[in-house]
């Protein structure tokens, strides 16, 4: 018992542990190294803001500097979770400002930010350094007026495609003059004018500037100055690359992307003129990282361009480039990592471009190092896939969507069963899979029997029925988040692997065949999950129980039941009776 | 465009009416399924069927191939419907698995059970093993299918770049992009950095040619925007010297009807035999890999070509036509 080591050299040493697992086994070892660790621990990452209460965060970690928090499912992206559904940082932030004085860093992900969150965020922290709001909503410019006027040591203001009200342009004036701390700024999801000479001015004065992310209203005009203010930049995203053709502006921009030598990511071209193209020649041998998913350019465009991007390891692109411009990309860029080709006209019936599965296929066999891919097509094999799993057992993440709901492989016109099992069997390392196309149970069988890696897995009708759940939920043995529309899953499978649902952080189920009668039988039996019945057509009590609900998520929590819940959602209660929520 | 059709050919469907979503999305299945189980019955798709058989055959206009998106009335249709369709082969799949685990909650009797229920499921999109009564013989055309809340998953702010435009902007209105962007024709064409298939192309009142790249095309529809596109601004620039206009393209008049004799042009092309063809008739890859050169020719220069597969009149105008 008195055999340990002093306090102060544990300490010392578990300051070079930063893994959130490596720190939660830490704290498992015995009490006293648990006491050590959670009064060292700077840093805490909740994927589900309800898994955990803000009083019970704080009481564990008192010295915390930087949280990341992460609310609503990841489906709420493509608007299957209904408006109002929760997600609310603000009991955080308050249950923070009163125990992290020093709290240094805010990382949110699909929550609900409200101006007043973000003013009291401002006048909280007096050393508050980074806040990034990915996919987040309900806040103002006005909230940004106050963090970025208050916040005197502010280094990264990230907005990453959150949906803002955009009230004015005016906020980005509130930045003092004094403020030379800023690192990284990304306005890219706002709509409205900035003050263009505020932005320079703010652009010219900070020295440590590496990552600036402009918005659309940016005139092209504009950015050959911005870059010169800024020449140390690391990753930079236009504005709109669009101009009226002229030599000197071309050449003025070709000039000043000259003097950046250390920029290694590019993004935004929107509206992109082509013959504007060239003025990132200088640049393009040093590319890591380009995403042109908004530059609707042809395929010879956008070739060309990559073609001189021989070290380029991220691309973001449209289904524009077609098949002959990822058979470049293949040849040329042979550090490719990852890659994620994004539909141009998603919602049309015919194909609009050359892009099939050849395209990925070419790269697959091109790119020794490709790990993670999303690409959307409008046809595929089994053929092709498995030639992509055997090219690449690397891989990493693979999100696959054929446009067409139970598109079939439009060779053999059989489902793509074989495909996928090939990918699962192939990719041992495989962590997120998503699927599409036609599949029957079959491929549940092959993913549970093969994909023991893999950490998330995206379904959209898919499946005969419950068997194919049921191989996913016992076979999956590193299964953290599973999510699943329009699939006729049902109340076997998932009454029979009940347990599991303990050992993930979330399932979610839309438009599947999932009973409330199961429903409340899980909630019942597992008091340590949340099961949360989403249902906009009234309580589920006054339909039958063996009818179906519209949506379910269930999460492993610690906090118990949520206050929070919108009138149509039910919470599942231990006891089985009527469920807690507005009736 | 979908090679895959074309090699199928056309079949012919039986549904009853407000069905043909969920038989499109079935058809082809249930034809593997006829392969798989009914060997016996040596069912080929291409063939109508009548009464109790299993096979549904489906009408595929060619051109458009078999995109479907999923039309979710029907969802609720199928349930009620007393004819459902063949999906796929379960019998394969109901074979209890190995090694399957015995949870407190659940014995072998219960996933036995998951199989029975399998085959009674009556969740409606996806119907286990039904049976395709016969209904009515009636072959429909696609219609366009409903959108589906969230497919394809594609986030908001990604929706509409075929045709974006900065509403919000306060600087001057940009240009709308409604289709494929092809810009300005004053852009210069940009060669692809590997190889292509360039091939002159010459318009009839144009003094100056251009070369396009047919690899950069799939098909004769984008050939004939390129077209457009390409000559569009130097044909205005003939027509008014004075306008020198890099500028905004918007007011010139498209060049349409460059495929189908509707338009003031008409499309044609050299072979590599030397003969002159009216560009359209075979498919694209044959085209491809025949053509020598391109020529926009007036219309009313080769009226008498627009009867198709008129072949011989061809000939006889063909000396009219050499310039």
């Amino acid at each position: 018992m008195a055999y340990s080591f002093p306090e102060e050299v544990l300490e010392y040493v578990f300051s070079f542990i930063n893994s959130d697992k490596d720190r939660n086994a830490v704290s498992l070892v015995c009490k006293s190294w648990y006491e050590i660790e959670r009064w060292c621990r700077r840093r805490i990452f909740i994927g589900n803001c309800y898994a955990v209460t803000p009083g019970i965060m704080v009481r564990r970690f008192p010295e915390i500097r930087s949280v990341e928090i992460k609310g609503k499912p990841h489906f709420a992206d493509f608007n299957l979770v209904p408006e109002g559904w929760g997600g609310y940082v603000y009991p955080w932030v308050v249950a923070m400002s009163r125990a992290y004085p020093w709290l240094e860093e805010i990382r949110l992900k699909r929550m609900v930010v409200s101006d007043e969150c973000l003013e009291l965020i401002s006048k909280s922290f007096k050393n508050f350094k980074v806040l990034v709001m990915s996919s987040c909503e309900g806040f103002s410019t006005d909230g940004l007026a106050s963090i970025v006027a208050n916040c005197r040591n502010l280094k990264e203001l990230d907005l990453r495609e959150s949906e803002v009200e955009d009230l004015s342009g005016h906020w980005l004036s509130h930045f003092p003059d004094t403020c030379t701390s800023l690192v990284s700024l990304n306005i890219a999801c706002l709509a409205s004018e900035v003050s263009f000479s505020a932005l320079e001015r703010l652009v010219s004065r900070c020295p440590n500037l590496k990552s600036l992310q402009l918005n659309r209203a940016v005139p092209l005009e504009k950015l050959p100055n911005l870059l010169r203010g800024a020449p140390q930049l690391v990753e930079l995203g236009t504005g709109a690359y669009s101009a009226e053709l002229r030599p000197e502006l071309l050449s003025n921009l070709f000039d000043a992307f000259t003097v950046c030598k250390e920029l290694k990511g590019l993004s935004g071209f929107w509206d992109v003129v082509p013959a504007y193209l060239p003025a990132i020649y200088p640049v393009c041998n040093g590319l890591t990282s380009l995403n042109l998913s908004y530059a609707t350019i042809q395929s010879p465009d956008i070739s060309k361009l990559i073609s001189q991007c021989q070290n380029l390891e991220r691309l973001w692109v449209l289904d524009y480039i077609e098949d002959s411009g990822l058979d470049i990309l293949a040849t040329c860029c042979k550090n490719l990592e990852e890659l994620r080709v994004f539909p141009s006209d998603p919602y049309g019936v015919e194909q609009n471009v050359a892009l099939t599965e050849q395209g990925l296929v070419s790269v697959s066999e091109g790119c020794p190092k490709l790990q993670s891919v999303l690409y959307f097509c409008r046809r595929m094999s089994n053929a092709a896939l498995v030639t992509i799993a055997r090219n690449r057992p690397n891989l990493i993440r693979f999100r696959l969507c054929i446009i067409e709901a139970r598109a079939t492989d439009y060779l053999t016109l059989e489902p793509l069963d074989a495909g996928f099992g090939a990918i699962v069997e192939n990719c041992r390392e495989l962590r997120r899979l998503s699927l599409s196309g036609l599949l029957t149970d079959r491929v549940f069988e092959y993913i549970g029997k093969h994909a023991k890696k893999l950490e998330m897995l995206s379904i959209a009708f898919a499946g005969d029925g419950d068997l194919g759940l049921h191989h996913v939920l016992s076979g999956c043995e590193s299964l953290r988040k599973l999510e699943i529309r329009d699939s006729p899953f049902g109340d076997k499978a998932l009454l029979a692997n009940a347990a599991k649902l303990e050992t993930m952080r979330s399932l979610w189920m839309s438009s599947c065949s999932v009973s409330y009668g199961a429903c409340k039988l899980l909630g019942q039996r597992l008091p340590r999950l949340n099961v949360e019945v989403i249902d906009e057509r009234g309580t589920p009590e006054s339909r039958p129980e063996s009818c179906p609900i519209e949506k379910l998520y269930i999460y492993r929590t610690v906090a118990g039941p949520r206050f929070d819940t919108p009138g149509f959602i039910w919470t599942m209660d231990e006891e089985g009776n009527t469920p807690l929520g507005i009736a | 465009m979908e090679e895959g059709f074309s090699r199928r050919g056309l079949e012919l469907r039986l549904a009853p009416p407000g069905d043909q979503e969920h038989s499109l999305a079935c058809s082809k299945t249930s034809t593997n399924f006829t392969k798989h189980t009914f060997q016996e019955k040596d069912h080929d798709p291409s063939l109508l069927s009548l009464g109790n058989s299993y096979s549904t055959i489906t009408t595929h206009s060619a051109c458009s191939g078999s995109k479907r998106g999923l039309d979710k009335s029907w969802l609720n249709e199928s349930q009620t419907q007393t004819h459902k369709f063949l999906y796929y082969d379960q019998q394969k799949d109901l074979d209890l698995l190995p090694g399957m685990k015995k949870e407190s909650s659940q014995s072998k009797g219960l996933v036995s059970e998951l199989h029975k229920t399998e085959k009674q499921q009556a969740f409606s999109p996806d119907a286990s093993a039904v049976k395709n009564t016969a209904g009515p013989n009636t072959s429909h055309k696609r219609t366009v299918p409903a959108p589906v809340v969230g497919w394809p998953p594609i986030r908001s702010f990604r929706k509409n770049i075929a045709s974006n435009t900065s509403t919000k902007l306060k600087v001057e209105p940009k240009q709308e992009i409604v289709a494929p962007p092809h810009k300005s024709a004053n852009e210069k064409q940009v060669e692809s950095c590997c190889k292509g298939l360039f091939v002159k192309i010459n318009m009839d009142g144009v003094p100056i040619g251009r070369k396009v790249d047919l690899k950069a095309y799939d098909s004769y529809e984008k050939l004939s925007c390129s077209v457009d596109e390409l000559f569009r601004g130097l044909l205005a620039a003939q027509r008014d010297p004075s306008d020198e206009n890099i500028q905004n393209q918007e007011g010139d008049t498209l060049i349409t009807g460059l495929l189908d004799g509707r338009g003031e042009y008409t499309l044609v092309y050299e072979d590599n035999e030397g003969d002159r063809m009216l560009v359209g008739d075979v498919p694209w890859h044959m085209f491809v890999s025949t053509v020598k050169r391109l020529r926009v020719l007036k219309s009313s220069d080769v009226s008498s070509l627009f009867a198709r597969g008129n072949k011989q009149s061809k000939n006889s105008t063909d000396a009219a036509l050499i310039q």
